[in-house]
């Protein structure tokens, strides 16, 4: 009974706490008090609600229980400081900030999420910081959860989130929503922190697993929420589209013994047409914004060509590389030239491929890349250079450092004899 | 985990044809469905023509036959869904729990099964390429 309740209370924490925690902070004017001041309301709940049930709005009450607390504290404080007065009566200003809770809670811009978001992802923040306290203020998961999804220990989660409230802190942080440009600049780190935090869990870079799904669906949710929060910014929805589109082929990205399963040779009867279809519309949506198109708009264009080619046979390389030539020219990345190689050596064939990837061997941004080696075995055993192929393919596999992509490396070395 | 919330209005098994809900009640349905997208948990929606305007079409015996609605033995029948994805089975009831649905509706929850809830013999039909 009382583990059924808990894992009710859960579930309005994870529903409300962003909420919560954004309107107590534009109230109290500090998030990590803000969050605090919650998290004792989520504790009290814990203790009552198993008792008395779940009110009928849960969320007001978890709001009316931190303020009171809020208050009561200043109060405390206030009869300490009464020598004093004239530095400020701090429980009676409290009060008169939020006249009415129901309005407090009544964010219908949803301005006060959004707020939060770009505070979690403040410039002032590491970004380690900035994804761990996004995925606690914005995710409402547990440090707990944050640590298991990352592989580290929660010691060091937790460190990072109280390092990362007394950075807010400290750097007084303005809780005002930047407009215009500031805005746009603010945004594209909530972007970086929410792709970042898909990519965990998409291509995990540690560990044994390859995917890690609650992380996608995490960066999904969060992405979704901010589409709906500033609907005008184009490379919101192109993040969204690229988001939704690559979670499309999550069913069909692994085989039966967990092994990476490569784009190309997916089973596309697997990939998820609900998401491929909410990823086109995000797509248009952020086509339709702006012109030309941001570095997440078309990376979601080219995952797009891939989603509406029937077979692999079928895909468009050609407008392929026309979109990675103006990715190259927009983000001036190795990496990404690397990967416009790729889609050369599918349309104009493996030598034209090989000689832009032969370009790229001395960037240093690339040294120790393993998928360098990786995509020149591959054009090499297409041009039938299996000896130098096997060379660079068990150099790819050297250098991975998740264990399945390595796995598949040496197969593929196997493969060649 | 994705999860159907399935809106079954009593009644509405037997609705004339082209049966529409009133104009206040669609307007409280649009501010949840808003609620559902702002917290990024909706994925799909739709609501559904009564069984009158349907036909069902049943396999006795082996093969196809069609009646057409409405269908004198239904007690219940869906008249919209939502597809929803959320982390637990009680956070698909919380956002149940928030509808403002009316004194003659319910709303059942489903989870949609996922490829790793079947047992092997069926992963292996549906499996990935060898």
């Amino acid at each position: 009974m009382t583990a059924g309740v808990h894992k009710a209370i859960e579930a309005v924490w994870r529903i409300e706490s962003a909420r919560i925690i954004g309107a107590l902070a534009r109230w109290v004017r500090d998030v990590g008090r803000a969050e605090e001041l919650a998290q004792q309301a989520l504790v009290t709940a814990l203790e009552k609600w198993p008792e008395t049930g779940i009110p009928d709005n849960p969320g007001a009450w978890l709001l009316a229980t931190a303020k009171n607390r809020a208050i009561d504290e200043g109060r405390r404080k206030h009869m300490l400081d009464r020598k004093h007065q004239q530095l400020g009566d701090e429980a009676a200003a409290a009060e008169q900030a939020v006249p009415d809770l129901a309005a407090a809670l009544d964010d219908e811009v949803g301005d006060d999420e959004l707020r939060l978001m770009l505070i979690a992802c403040h410039p002032v923040l590491s970004t380690e910081g900035r994804v761990a306290l996004t995925l606690r203020l914005l995710g409402g998961l547990t440090t707990e959860e944050i640590a298991r999804a990352f592989l580290v220990p929660e010691p060091t989660i937790a460190q990072r989130i109280v390092r990362a409230k007394r950075t807010l802190t400290e750097a007084r942080v303005p809780f005002e929503l930047p407009r215009g440009p500031d805005l746009t600049a603010r945004l594209s780190s909530v972007l970086e922190v929410i792709y970042l935090i898909f990519n965990e869990g998409y291509a995990a870079t540690r560990g044994d697993d390859w995917m890690r799904p609650g992380l996608v669906d995490d960066a999904l949710r969060l992405g979704r929420i901010l589409a709906e929060r500033v609907a005008d910014a184009a490379e919101v929805h192109g993040l969204v589209a690229l988001m939704e589109l690559q979670a499309s082929r999550m069913r069909a990205r692994l085989g039966p013994a967990g092994e990476p399963i490569l784009l190309l040779d997916q089973d596309r009867a697997r990939w998820d047409q609900l998401l491929i279809r909410r990823g086109l519309a995000a797509l248009a949506r952020a086509e339709a914004l702006a012109a030309p198109s941001g570095v997440y708009t078309l990376q979601a264009a080219i995952a797009a060509c891939h989603a509406r080619a029937r077979t692999a046979a079928a895909t468009d390389w050609v407008r392929i590389v026309a979109l990675y030539d103006a990715l190259v020219e927009v983000t001036r990345s190795p990496v990404v030239e690397l990967n416009r190689a790729v889609a050369v050596g599918m349309a104009f064939g493996p030598a034209a491929g090989l000689e832009i990837v032969d370009a790229l061997i001395e960037e240093d941004v690339l040294r120790g890349y393993h998928l360098l080696p990786s995509v020149r075995g591959d054009l090499l055993v297409k041009l039938g250079r299996r000896d130098e192929a096997r060379a660079e393919l068990e150099r790819a596999a050297f250098l991975a450092k998740n264990q399945r992509e390595r796995d598949l490396l040496l197969a593929r070395v196997r493969s060649l004899g | 985990m994705r999860f159907m919330m399935l809106m079954i209005p009593r009644g509405y098994e037997t609705a004339a044809p082209g049966t529409m809900p009133p104009a206040d009640a669609v307007e409280k349905m649009m501010k949840y469905n808003e609620s559902l997208q702002q917290a990024g948990v909706l994925l799909a929606l739709d609501g559904l023509h009564p069984p009158s305007m349907g036909a069902r079409v049943s396999f006795q015996g082996g093969k196809p036959t069609v009646v057409d609605g409405p269908f004198a033995e239904a007690k219940e029948v869906v008249g919209g869904y939502w597809m929803i994805q959320v982390k637990s089975r009680e956070e698909a009831i919380e956002w149940a729990r928030r509808c403002p649905a009316g004194d003659n509706e319910v709303i059942e929850i489903r989870q949609v099964q996922d490829f790793d809830d079947f047992p092997d013999d069926v992963k292996a039909v549906l499996g990935p390429p060898s």
